[in-house]
């Protein structure tokens, strides 16, 4: 898989298009717009950009009254400050009057690396998904955040957009067929199936590849929304290859697992094996390694789904 | 504790720099601008005789407490903790290693003399007054110094911090705004105009102190007249710039959060001397 550009960064570039088609776009971010990349939108719209600076709770909320006056807000911020910072606006501001905001949470799970835990947002998709109203989306590289912002344009509630740091592979090297709520099939198999989203799809498609040495059939799955679940493909995924393993750069509750689980124990109950952050907060090291150290590598999805078949 | 006297202190603040610069240039990331606009105050504190520690007990209850409240000036405060003798200055080449207890951020759990995990902004000074009113319930007299960035000041929870340690009258309470002038943005007159800051804290009740922060007699001068307010907490608004002496020698005003080249950095040792 060859390298693209980050996930942010395709954020960013693909709001800068949208600004162009929708007049009604305003954007806000919190004295962090070179580290989202809204800086893309700033540059080309900046009547309809705003720096609120360091105040998190404060954007959050004037989104709010912004989609209350009929502008279509797109606020953002690092994944930690935006959803740990401001979840009472996220509540009361957003999710509760269901306005139509678009939050975008970046430097999203440890891949930011040396700047340490404070700045990693690992528990953001959690505190997302328990939001009523809101629709939660984790792009897997820059083909697909290009396509989720498109499609959350057309969304007129509430959505979550979680992004990271680092450049990540192009797993999409066609337009991905991007739809909100409808896992996207990467590989078939009939041993087991892997879900993963963000950066771990590419992992879980490596994983894969592996696993298929050892002359085991895995399907792979990109579940890029994580809420509102597509249970189909869970449901398909439990009957027809019977073992599940879900892989998130994300801390272990509360995220993909939880959701892919209960919509499993509802529909088709089968064993499942969870490769995610194991209820701890990282440290400061380089990406690579950090992914390593804390479980988050193909090699442990191939470990988890041995295990889950020997 | 006994402070050197200033042309020694002037050499623990050049030590410092040099920590600064050489840590995060090593690291390839960081924060060394940020870090180098506040080095006479934190110089001041470890060693000018003001703060009351003892690098082998750094839980011992009487202790004054300094807090870094904007968490991304880490470097600096492991060049401080490091020559104060909490650790030795070795430590400071492991700066953002993986394994490494000098975190990109302050961690309070993995490094002794750190009190407060910071990184988010805005917490600092809410956590310093739980520190002073915690102390004063003991019985100690401890103080509690708490360095916030002016951009940081943009966060509410900041002055929800100004106004209860009025109520509490936590005159133990001290806090010290790096004005530099500068955020992550751009200018703070730009992104979030502050002033007038000093007549603000003196409206909600603050004493209030402005200096040139980057003169030692000045600073030292203002923090010992803080550290004897009575009834109301205090606060030294640092006039700062970012990434002094060295500013000249970056690509631009601000250059935040990130570390200088190797070529830079030999320029700018040269210039701390
Ligand atoms: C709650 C929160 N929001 C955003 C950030 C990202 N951030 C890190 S440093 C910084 C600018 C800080 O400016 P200032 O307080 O003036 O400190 P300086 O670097 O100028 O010393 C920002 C926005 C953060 N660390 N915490
Ligand atoms: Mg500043």
């Amino acid at each position: 898989m060859k390298l693209g550009k980050s996930t942010r960064e395709a954020f960013g570039l693909a709001l800068a298009d949208l600004g162009a088609r929708y007049p009604d776009i305003v954007v806000l971010d919190g004295d962090v717009h070179n580290s989202t990349r809204t800086e893309h939108f700033a540059k080309r719209f900046p009547e309809r950009f705003f720096n609120v600076g360091i105040a998190e709770s404060n954007l959050v909320s004037m989104a709010g009254g912004m989609a209350g006056a009929g502008k279509r807000p797109w606020l953002a911020s690092f994944a930690a400050f935006v959803m740990c910072n401001a979840y009472d606006q996220l509540r009361m501001s957003v999710a509760f009057p269901c306005a139509d905001v678009k939050v975008v949470g970046s430097h999203a799970g440890i891949s930011i690396g040396e700047d340490g835990p404070s700045q990693m947002g690992i528990e953001d998709v959690a505190l997302a998904c328990a939001l009523p109203n809101f629709t939660v989306v984790v792009p897997a590289d820059e083909p697909s955040t290009w396509a989720a912002v498109e499609a959350l344009t057309e969304l007129r509630t509430p959505a979550y957009l979680r992004v990271g740091r680092p450049n990540v592979p192009i797993v999409y090297d066609q337009p991905p067929p991007f739809r909100i709520g409808q896992a996207i099939r990467l590989r078939d198999g009939k041993d087991l199936t892997l879900i993963a989203n963000g950066l771990m799809v590419a992992a879980a498609l490596q994983a894969a590849e592996e696993l298929a040495r050892s002359g085991i059939q895995a399907r792979v799955l990109d579940m890029h929304t994580v809420k509102p679940l597509d249970e189909q493909a869970v449901a398909e995924a439990a009957r027809e290859t019977g073992r599940i393993v879900i892989a998130e750069e994300h801390t272990i509750y509360g995220g993909l697992g939880s959701v892919v689980a209960m919509a499993a124990a509802r529909h088709h109950p089968v064993p499942i094996r969870f490769v995610a952050l194991k209820d701890t907060f990282a440290e400061s090291g380089p990406p690579e390694a950090l992914l390593a150290k804390y479980g988050l590598t193909a090699g442990d999805i191939v470990r988890e789904a041995k295990s889950l078949l020997g | 504790m006994a402070g050197l006297p200033l042309q020694e202190l002037e050499a623990k603040a050049r030590t410092l720099r040099r920590h600064i610069i050489t840590s995060t240039t090593q690291a390839g990331s960081g924060h060394p601008t940020s870090s180098l606009s506040a080095v006479e105050v934190v110089t001041a504190l470890y060693f000018g005789g003001i703060l009351r520690y003892d690098p082998l007990r750094p839980n011992w209850p009487p202790r004054d407490r300094f807090i870094l409240s904007k968490g991304h000036a880490a470097p600096l405060l492991y060049a401080a903790l490091a020559e104060a003798g909490y650790f030795p200055v070795e430590a400071l080449a492991t700066l953002r290693q993986l394994g490494s207890p000098l975190e990109g951020h302050p961690n309070l759990r993995r490094l002794p003399g750190v009190e407060a995990s910071t990184g988010s902004l805005g917490q600092g000074l809410s956590i310093g007054l739980g520190h002073a009113l915690a102390a004063r319930m003991d019985g100690y007299d401890s103080r509690v110094y708490v360095l916030l960035g002016d951009g940081e000041i943009d966060q509410g929870q900041v002055w929800e911090a100004v106004m209860s340690a009025v109520k509490y009258r936590a005159d133990n309470l001290i806090a010290i705004v790096d004005r530099n002038g500068y955020q992550q943005t751009g200018p703070t007159a730009e992104v979030l105009d502050l002033e007038p800051l000093a007549p603000k804290w003196e409206a909600f009740g603050w004493a209030v102190q402005e200096i040139n922060g980057h003169d030692l007699t000045q600073v030292l001068t203002a923090l010992q007249k803080a550290g004897v307010s009575r009834g109301k907490p205090s606060v030294i608004i640092a006039r700062t710039q970012k990434g002094y002496p060295i500013m000249d020698l970056l690509s631009e005003a601000n250059y935040h959060g990130k570390p200088l080249s190797l070529a830079e950095a030999e320029k700018a040792l040269a210039r701390i001397g």
